[in-house]
């Protein structure tokens, strides 16, 4: 008698899986990563290979070091690293992806359980760890020089000069296009961040709530607030990190709610505390510990955002039930 | 018309080309045979057998029943001898007492059997009695008993009867060629039920993707004023009684709640027919119709077969499986999306049996399952609004408590959260799983305050 398997149900899949969920993150910042190689040349290439590298060695080492099953060929980890040094800026030493990485993957990914189970977006964990153990070395911007071969030098970021209260000389066709600013490799093109963005909404990889409406609210509130009477919410928000952010950093699935209602507040909280940030902080842009704080309300955000079930009992009822 | 449908839900691939282009063909069970008649082929109170050992019986003869109202009558489908009575393997994995008839290949009717009536002349009660009478249940998958349905509380007013033709699952064709092949007789059927709530409206609903359906419905109904034809988006699970009715009259059926309490009746395609067929041809439920595929069967196709043959017999009538690589390793009881996987063929058809898929290698192939990455597709797409991912997570900790704050015992475990999930995991299995113990915990712990309470009763009785 032949053997037949026996399963639960259903017995069909989709055929999405982790990995190809990844690999359309990974499609979708190609444009942006592209970009950031054109603008600051071979450095920016390196940094970019060095994290991938890194962080994809850091996951299988310490699957092997813990004898759990690798599964670095989930993409995650490359997600990870390229993001990672998407926010970094091109003048950074080798090392610096190296330690990032290690600190993203191992302490922000890895310890809390793996995939899935980091509570804080694990690229921006490394970055913000970088941040504050290598101020110098983490906000030395250049100019974009390219492939030209001209000394890169130092400059300040468009976030920078707007801090002052002055208009930066950049000009918003400059802060879109990515051309003529100083700024993180992977965040100074808008327009090839947008296109990822709207590659990954049509996948259906993320939804539009957390990146429309972070956009939105940052672009809302320095219309609002302003900085000392200068009051130009469209530059603003295709300046700094936002579009990074907003498009690939906030829609991290692990770190961000998975109720409708709960990425809604997300999204409008990430916006608040970088405008807060980029105007009355110590730094001059806001996004990455915005996401960071919200990644650590989403427990609490999704407690209170449980989405109404089908055929719901009136509230009334319950109560008198129990 | 407008195509109506749900929130949510999911689009699997629909695997029907295999057997929606195949007539329905009549297979009788070979001479000799043997055919099992399972006491309970419905929810409700279980049969109990009106013979024994030695019986001989006839085709339509009615060899159990049970005095419950909730309960429902088995009736032979062949002539022959009452061989055994014992335990036999039922599709849901069950084993239960059955009765055992050897098939003399007579086909001897029992007398009084095919003697139609005319329902416009019968009274409400008479109709009622005779669906009891000939043992019909929902044969869409449930097997509640329809006379139990049809008969809702009084203060609970019936104003539509919808026809669930939706036929949600994939491979599944039966529905759709009977509604190719016997429409008129879907039609006398919803009749029957209008004649019971003259105030409700019928409505058929049918998914898009079966146009020729809708087409064949709609000449059908044509010329009756109080039953309409009505297109629904082709999702899964359009066929779920709470989702049809929402789609169809925007209303929800409330947790817990029977569909009768939304004003709705719902009855599946075949159910309608064994109406028809017992007061007007006077027949008792004694057939159904079956879609066998999936890529592992030779003749894929529609079989109208006598309840009680074992899918053993049936597939060896059919021509048998595929051999070599296409070889069967997954047979399905159903449907893909929510049937159970069978691990032999030596199972009874019962009346609930609306298919075997015979899923080959690459059908059957299972995923490995990996972390969840908490992307929310399960949330996006489950049909009733729940956290598959969240109760996942409660069943696999233990957490009852959490499980059912999570409304997990609201889940109708239609697989659409696992179908989406992109890490493979098998978020309905473990629901289902849990739903059954903390159901149970509910259930015992309900019935333990009901003799709480009757003990104190009693109690203060006596001390008075």
């Amino acid at each position: 008698m032949a053997n037949f398997v026996v399963s639960g149900t259903p017995h069909v899949r989709s055929k999405e899986s982790i990995q190809s969920i990844m690999r359309d993150v990974i499609i979708a910042l190609i444009p942006a990563t592209a970009m950031g190689i054109y603008f600051f040349g071979i450095p920016a290439l390196i940094l970019i290979a060095v994290s991938i590298v890194a962080s994809v060695f850091f996951e299988w080492l310490y699957q092997k070091l813990l004898k759990k099953p690798v599964t670095i060929s989930d993409l995650s980890a490359v997600v990870t690293g390229l993001l990672l040094a998407m926010n970094l800026p091109a003048s950074a030493p080798i090392w610096v992806p190296i330690v990032g990485a290690a600190f993203a993957i191992i302490f922000a990914k890895q310890l809390f359980g793996g995939l899935g189970q980091n509570f804080i977006n694990p690229a921006l964990a490394g970055r913000a760890f970088l941040l504050a153990s290598y101020p110098t070395a983490m906000t030395t911007w250049t100019a974009p020089v390219g492939f030209s071969g001209a000394d890169a030098v130092a400059v300040a970021t468009p976030l920078a000069t707007l801090k002052t209260g002055a208009m930066p000389d950049a000009s918003l066709t400059d802060v879109i296009l990515g051309t003529n600013i100083g700024g993180c490799i992977g965040e100074t093109c808008a327009v090839a961040l947008i296109i990822g963005g709207i590659y990954l909404l049509v996948k259906h990889v993320i939804s539009w709530r957390i990146p429309v409406l972070y956009i939105l609210t940052v672009f809302v509130l320095t219309a609002a607030i302003g900085r000392k009477g200068l009051r130009v919410p469209v530059y603003e928000i295709f300046t700094g990190g936002l579009m990074l952010g907003a498009f690939f950093m906030a829609t991290d699935y692990a770190s961000s709610p998975v109720t409708p209602k709960g990425q809604i507040i997300f999204a409008i909280g990430c916006g608040i505390i970088t405008t807060l940030i980029r105007i009355f902080g110590g730094y001059p842009e806001g996004v990455s510990y915005s996401i960071l704080i919200m990644n650590l309300a989403v427990p609490l955000i999704e407690r209170f955002t449980e989405p109404k079930i089908f055929g719901a009992l009136p509230k009334v009822k319950e109560a008198k039930k129990a | 018309m407008q195509a109506l449908t749900f929130k949510r839900g999911v689009h699997p691939p629909d695997g029907k080309a295999l057997s929606a282009e195949q007539p329905i063909q009549v297979i009788l069970p070979k001479e000799n045979s043997e055919l099992f008649y399972p006491m309970s082929q419905h929810i409700g109170a279980p049969c109990e057998p009106l013979v024994a050992v030695g019986d001989h019986v006839k085709v339509g003869q009615k060899i159990a029943e049970s005095p419950a109202f909730m309960s429902s009558p088995i009736f032979a489908s062949v002539s022959g001898e009452v061989v055994d009575i014992r335990p036999m393997l039922v599709p849901g994995g069950a084993t239960v007492k059955s009765i055992v008839v050897k098939n003399d290949g007579k086909m001897e009717e029992i007398e009084g059997l095919n003697q139609g009536r005319d329902y416009t002349t019968m009274s409400n009660e008479e109709i009622l009695a005779a669906i009891k009478d000939a043992g019909v249940v929902g044969l869409g998958g449930a097997g509640f008993p329809t006379h139990v349905k049809l008969n809702p509380p009084k203060d609970t007013p019936i104003d539509h009867i919808l026809i669930n033709a939706a036929e949600c699952e994939p491979y599944l064709t039966c529905d759709y060629r009977l509604m190719l092949e016997e429409p008129e007789r879907i039609v006398k059927g919803l009749q029957i039920m209008l004649k019971l709530h003259p105030g409700a409206k019928g409505v058929i609903g049918i998914e898009m993707n079966k146009p020729k359906a809708i087409e064949s419905m709609t000449k059908a109904c044509e010329g009756i004023d109080n039953i309409t034809v009505q297109p629904l988006v082709t999702k899964f699970p359009q066929g779920s009684e709470k989702h049809l009715i929402y789609a169809i009259t925007k209303r929800e059926v409330k947790s817990g709640a029977l569909p009768a309490s939304a004003g709705c009746i719902v009855d599946n395609v075949d159910t309608v027919v064994a109406i028809e067929r017992a007061i007007c041809k006077g027949r008792p439920l004694m057939r159904r119709i079956v879609t066998v595929s999936g890529k592992g069967i030779k003749n894929p196709g529609n079989y109208k077969i006598r309840i009680g043959m074992t899918l053993r017999d049936l597939v060896d009538a059919i021509g048998g499986f595929n051999e070599g690589a296409n070889a069967p390793v997954k047979l399905i009881a159903g449907g893909p999306m929510m049937g159970p996987t069978l691990y032999t063929l030596d199972v009874a058809s019962v009346k609930t049996t609306s298919g075997l898929l015979c899923f080959t290698q690459e059908e059957a192939f299972i995923p490995e399952e990996r972390n969840c990455i908490r992307c929310g597709k399960c949330v996006e797409h489950c049909p009733m609004g729940l956290q598959p991912f969240l109760l996942n997570a409660c069943a696999l900790k233990g957490d009852g408590e959490g499980f059912v704050k999570h409304h997990g015992l609201d889940c109708i475990e239609c697989g659409s959260c696992s179908y989406e999930c992109p890490a493979k995991r098998q978020l309905a299995q473990s629901i289902r799983a849990t739903k059954k113990i903390e159901a149970g915990k509910k259930a015992a712990a309900a019935a333990a305050a009901r003799a709480k309470a009757e003990a104190e009763a009693k109690a203060k009785a006596e001390k008075n």
